[in-house]
């Protein structure tokens, strides 16, 4: 599988309300490898790559908490100049449409997740040029 | 306030007006013989209602017998949408007017031209009431259209001899730069409208150069302290015109300088105040539900229709010299439908909206707000696993989708706002559909 599974939350623009998920996240032991926070002036997107994606969206709706699961790519690429931009240049070569992307540290390489309709070919497309894509449970315990 | 001291009471039909409680009462009479007669042998609906209380048009001998006959409410016009309850041959009928029903469906009454021109008549009276004259220029800002506003105040400025200016409603601008080019002498919209022209005028420093001096307002609720506003910015008298369109339109009512009450012109609409649980007739001053029979309608006449508009009624003679009976600014309504921006909404317009879209959604709030002084309808609906999803662009689209439906349903704009599920208040498992922030009453 080169998919991960991202958990993708929604938050309602309301004080302490990304505090709540956190702490949900936290006291039953989800950890946090990488995140983004998306905000619109109506609502807020957390994305997620956690130790335990199963877990952590059950835990969120057990508080009534709207999460999801998201297959998304946890791009890989040398940490070198450049790099990123050739890597991308492949999947625009491959005619990969990508809906949003987001810094992830993992080693000594540079790392993004990338939300794209064809995570599968995607994927493919980066492993078979030279880049690569780390696997579920390489991203879930990055730097662990 | 009396801001024109040298006010001249003016009442268009001074012997309909001013005529004794028995007289009056004669006249309701005949015409309710008649009414009850005609209706009987040409709408269904009224001989089956009739026949089932066991009551004949003989039975009618005066207007004290009205408590005989059967009621009509909103749910009987649904049920004969259109012109199920039409007691005329569709030549004599001459135009329809509609306002929004709870279903997303329209409720269309038809009208003949003696419908039209008793309409006309109760908005001229009432344009008098406001100390309208020929001379004057009344600027229109209510919608045109199947909506009764635009045209009531025009048939009424048109009996009257006035001109009407028919501009419409929306763009504000364009309506300033109108009253005062055109010299309109008075203006006709609704209460929060007129707050908002009011506004805007002061703003652009034009109050001044303006020529008003009143302004007739109503299609939905305001208060005293909201007309008092209007009053001063304006230097203007405000007035409170009630109708609606089952009955004919604006013009059933209106509210004198004295602003006790809004004098019905019930030698053309008999008007009842029922309580609501018992169904019997209230003493004057007590508060009930307004139940009205048009006494001259041709095309779709209404015996003792349900308004759901809770009011008390006063028989009194007024200030103003009219003996016509007077109704005190509404209440509340006996069910929980909403007036905004003129156009009645109930929550169930919006669920039946939402679960058209598909995915179901069994939780919405509607939250009325007043920005601006323009009503503003947002509607809270709980984000569900089913179309959640981590795309914004995505959400966005569902917003907008729900927007549009709702706004095709409500024939108004509205606010879409994803919330988080079980973020709705639930009381006793029912849901809270409505908080109206309008603080009208």
């Amino acid at each position: 599988m080169s998919t991960i599974q991202q958990l993708s939350v929604f938050l309602e623009n309301r004080e302490g309300r990304l505090d709540e998920v956190l702490h949900a996240l936290g006291t039953n032991g989800v950890n946090i490898v990488a995140l983004s926070l998306a905000d619109t002036t109506e609502y807020g997107m957390l994305r997620m790559i956690v130790s335990d994606p199963e877990k952590g969206k059950e835990e969120l709706n057990k508080i009534g908490i709207t999460a999801m699961l998201t297959p998304v790519i946890a791009l890989r690429v040398p940490h070198a100049t450049g790099s990123l931009s050739r890597a991308m240049h492949q999947l625009v070569e491959g005619g990969i449409n990508v809906e949003y992307m987001y810094a992830f540290a993992n080693g000594r390489d540079a790392s993004a997740v990338l939300k794209t309709d064809e995570p599968e070919r995607a994927a493919d497309i980066l492993n078979s040029s030279g880049f690569g894509v780390w696997t579920a449970d390489e991203a879930y315990k990055a730097n662990c | 306030m009396i801001t024109d001291r040298t006010w001249n009471e003016r009442i268009r039909d001074p012997h309909a007006e001013c005529m004794s409680e028995d007289e009056r009462k004669v006249l309701q009479g005949e015409k309710l013989k008649k009414l009850v007669k005609r209706v009987y042998g040409v709408v269904p609906f009224y001989t089956e209602k009739m026949k089932e209380l066991g009551v004949e048009p003989g039975d009618i001998k005066g207007i004290e017998d009205i408590t005989k006959l059967p009621f009509t409410t909103k749910e009987d016009l649904r049920d004969h949408y259109p012109f199920g309850l039409q007691a005329v041959p569709n030549e004599k009928v001459v135009r329809v007017q509609g306002t929004s029903g709870t279903t997303g469906k329209l409720t269309v009454m038809a009208y003949t031209q003696k419908d039209v021109d008793i309409w006309g008549e109760c908005v001229a009276r009432c344009l008098t009431m406001a100390g309208l004259t020929a001379e004057d220029r009344i600027h229109v800002c209510y919608g045109y259209g199947l909506f009764t506003g635009g045209m009531g105040l025009d048939f009424g400025a048109q009996k009257l001899g006035a001109m009407a200016i028919p501009m419409s409603a929306g763009n504000t601008k364009r309506q300033l730069m109108c009253m005062e080019d055109l010299g309109a002498t008075a203006f006709a919209c609704t209460p929060s409208y007129a707050l908002h022209l009011a506004e805007a005028m002061q703003e652009a420093g034009v109050v001044e150069k303006m020529k008003i001096k009143a302004a007739v307002c109503g299609a939905e609720p305001w208060t005293v302290e909201m007309r008092h506003k209007i009053e001063d910015i304006l230097k203007i008298n405000c007035f409170d015109i009630y109708g609606l369109c089952e009955i004919s339109g604006p013009g059933v009512a209106m509210d004198c300088i004295h602003h006790e009450g809004l004098h019905i012109h019930s030698d053309f609409f008999y008007p009842e105040v029922l309580d609501p649980a018992t169904h019997q007739p209230l003493k004057d001053g007590e508060t009930g539900e307004l139940v009205f029979t048009t006494l001259d309608k041709e095309a779709v006449p209404l015996i003792r229709y349900r308004t759901k508009d809770l009011t008390s009624i006063c028989h009194e003679k007024c200030k103003c010299g009219r003996t016509t009976p007077r109704i005190s600014k509404f209440k509340g309504r006996t069910d929980d439908m909403k007036v905004i921006r003129g156009v009645n909404v109930f929550p169930t317009q919006v669920e039946t909206a939402l679960f058209g879209i598909g995915e179901v959604v069994p939780h919405y709030l509607l939250i009325i707000d007043r920005e601006d002084n323009m009503d503003v309808l947002t509607v809270m609906v709980e984000v569900d696993e089913k179309f959640f999803s981590d795309e914004i662009r995505k959400l966005d689209a569902l917003r907008h989708k729900i927007g549009n439906v709702l706004k095709q349903a409500l024939g108004i704009s509205v606010r879409v706002k994803l919330v988080e599920p079980k973020t709705i208040e639930r009381s006793e498992g029912k849901a809270k559909r409505v908080i109206d922030n309008r603080n009208l009453v």
